[in-house]
């Protein structure tokens, strides 16, 4: 293996939580809900990913677990926003620091213990391929479904009846309500499928990142997760790029610690929240840009009168 | 069967006073089955949870130095949040605050009468203000969410103190554990007798009476309200929206600031690695177990320092982790906005009509 290959290899391991985590939060999005929780439901699926891997030795129903995980943490959020109509930011702010909690509770006997790693799946013939047959065609299944997920959501947002409707609820829930569609069952079932992305891609981290547990081994990843979404300017495509971009510059950072040049590594550990600003910063810019694709409902609640 | 809200004709003045009793109730409820489903007696682990903290003296003495940075923050939350301004970064201010003030005992270890300890506080609060201005100018000068901003320079603020604190401020003397000098004689906040608790519970509770008074007596305090809850109203007034988000970060994070150099100059006494157990985020929860209100916020910032002290009590009584406390505070966190629910709508179960 040659020293780029490797590095493109661990960029990719990098970014898939954050492609994971993103893409599910651009659909709530969407749907004109602002979920905070990301980080809490993304440590959430991690813990419950790597216990039920360890005790059942399969990493796939880790997989599963981290995913259901996720499902339930959002259901909670469902529940406090659209059922009692509570303030998103804080209540995403609670799920994250419930999350937090119960989560080092949960892993507290699973700390350093050896984890079951998920294993790539080399696609035959292809993966011999010179180089690039590695990078493409042998990487875990959580890899492609990243990638898939993103041309499914890209698809279905742009050029179904689903996708309409969701935006439809997310720019404008009076005349979505009016029109007859069911608001609320729309942002639950967005909320739900946000959730298991999370969770997906907090098992993700705690079985093929590093396949172990460590406490907030998130590290403000959920955050960056939501900060992709304003990058993408909510477009699923754009949040592929965001991901490796920022997959890169994480890596980056771990390279040039390695080799021990002379910067602090305080400093580079900094880099990918910097670099979450100042492309905030950026973005945000351009009102223009930000404003045409922003769903309009975002972080507003919606009480339907009968 | 089916929930579904109905809006009051105005907010519920009962609700608003029994949503918070409430919430605590269900969060003990939810605490007794927890407990016993860890095969706990439920009544013996909420006695040494939260009662035992506040019958001794020794531990209501701990209590006020945890309630201390609690309240101190929370305060600032509250007006932030009153006025729509999301400022969730206060774990980073407070950290900044306990860098910027502990410079002087540091680089200056001989300076030893009054001013310095003035100084310290001061500059403790410049850091966490001078912190907080950074997402107050990006979202004031390019409209970028404060939300997010604020709570990146969280992880930044951590790495830049663990540079120091292991780099150019350790104590050459240490045996190479990452901490500083001691801080010496006036370098130390006083203390109430030979105690623990020190004047950062004196200054938390300066905090809220002026907040109460600028919040219920001043104009200051009306703009806040208005621009929170009617922004368009504000405008028409001539309330400056960008001035509130800037006077709102300052004024939080300059609380955080002080909190943090409090923590540093009292109970530690050294600058370490870990300034503070999240006090940042908890206070976040002591801000909305207050509704927003600073003296509502004294006595949530009280019940939450019992949460940390339960915690530690029942990992030493009760073998448990004291992780637990973490949970705690984030169901307590949910459970008072569902109840929040309450002072708007009223609920209602609709059962399916039979045709």
């Amino acid at each position: 293996m040659t020293g780029l290959e490797a590095v493109i290899l661990t960029i990719i391991t990098a970014s898939t939580p954050l492609l994971l985590a993103a893409i599910g939060e651009l659909v709530v999005e969407r749907s004109g809900v602002l979920n905070l929780g990301v980080e809490g439901m993304m440590v959430v699926g991690a813990v419950c990913g790597f216990a039920t891997a360890y005790t059942t030795g399969s990493p796939y129903l880790g997989v599963l677990a981290g995913i259901l995980a996720g499902m339930a943490m959002s259901l909670l959020f469902g529940f406090l926003t659209q059922t009692l109509a509570t303030n998103q930011v804080a209540s995403g702010l609670a799920l994250t620091l419930l999350g937090l909690g119960l989560s080092g509770l949960i892993g507290e006997s699973f700390t350093g213990l050896p984890g079951v790693k998920l294993q790539p799946i080399d696609i035959p013939v292809l993966s011999e391929i010179p180089f690039l047959g590695p990078i493409l065609f042998g990487q875990d299944i959580l890899v492609y479904i990243s990638v898939a997920l993103v041309f499914v959501v890209s698809h279905v947002m742009a050029r179904t009846r689903t996708g309409l409707v969701i935006r439809a609820v997310g720019d404008n829930h009076h005349s979505a309500h009016a029109l007859g569609y069911n608001v609320i069952a729309v942002r639950y079932g967005c909320i739900l499928f946000g959730g298991a992305c999370a969770g997906l891609s907090g098992a993700y981290l705690s079985l093929a990142y590093t396949p172990q547990w460590i406490e907030n081994m998130t590290s403000g990843r959920g955050w960056i997760a939501l900060a992709l979404v304003v990058f993408a300017t909510w477009i699923a495509r754009r949040v592929l790029i965001g991901a490796y971009l920022f997959g890169t510059v994480w890596i980056m950072g771990l390279y040039a610690q390695a080799l021990g040049i002379g910067i602090p590594s305080q400093v580079l550990s900094s880099f990918p929240y910097l670099i979450t600003i100042l492309v905030l910063v950026l973005i945000s810019r351009n009102r223009t840009l930000t404003k045409i694709n922003t769903p309009a409902c975002i972080g507003q609640t919606f009480v339907p009168d009968r | 069967m089916r929930l579904v809200l109905e809006r009051r004709a105005e907010r519920s003045r009962l609700m608003g006073w029994l949503s918070p009793v409430v919430a605590v109730a269900l969060t003990l409820a939810t605490g007794a089955v927890i407990f016993s489903l860890m095969g706990l007696d439920p009544a013996r682990a909420l006695y040494v949870y939260f009662l035992e903290p506040v019958l001794w003296w020794w531990s209501l003495e701990e209590l006020v130095v945890k309630a201390a940075p609690l309240v101190m923050i929370g305060v600032g939350l509250a007006v932030c949040f009153r006025a729509n301004v999301w400022n969730i970064g206060a774990e980073g201010q407070l950290t900044m605050g306990a860098l910027f003030g502990s410079a002087l005992p540091i680089l200056w270890h001989e300076f030893q009468s009054f001013p310095v300890m003035v100084l310290m506080l001061l500059m403790g609060a410049l850091g966490g203000a001078l912190y907080a201005a950074i997402p107050a100018f990006l979202r004031t000068r390019f409209g970028t969410n404060e939300i997010l901003t604020s709570l990146m320079l969280v992880y930044v603020a951590q790495l830049i103190a663990d540079w120091f604190i292991r780099g150019p401020w350790r104590d050459p003397q240490g045996f190479n554990f990452p901490k500083s000098v001691q801080f010496e004689g006036w370098q130390l906040l006083p203390t109430l007798g030979d105690g623990r608790m020190h004047l950062g519970a004196g200054l938390a509770l300066v905090a809220v009476v002026v907040l109460y008074v600028v919040m219920s007596r001043t104009l200051k305090g009306f703009e806040v309200r208005v621009v929170g809850t009617a922004p368009r109203a504000g405008t028409f007034a001539g309330f400056s929206s960008k001035r509130m988000v800037w006077f709102c970060l300052l004024l939080s994070g300059g609380l955080a600031g002080l909190a943090g150099i409090c923590e540093v100059a009292g109970p530690s006494g050294h600058l370490q690695p870990a300034i503070s157990p999240g006090y940042g985020f908890t206070a976040i929860i002591v801000a909305f177990l207050g509704r927003l209100n600073p003296v509502g916020v004294l006595v949530a910032g009280v019940m939450l320092g019992i949460s940390y002290l339960g915690g530690e009590a029942a990992q030493i009584d009760l073998g448990i982790s004291d992780k637990t406390a973490q949970v705690f505070q984030g169901i307590l966190l949910f459970f008072i906005l569902a109840c929040d629910t309450l002072i708007l709508y009223r609920i209602r179960l609709l059962r399916p009509q039979t045709a």
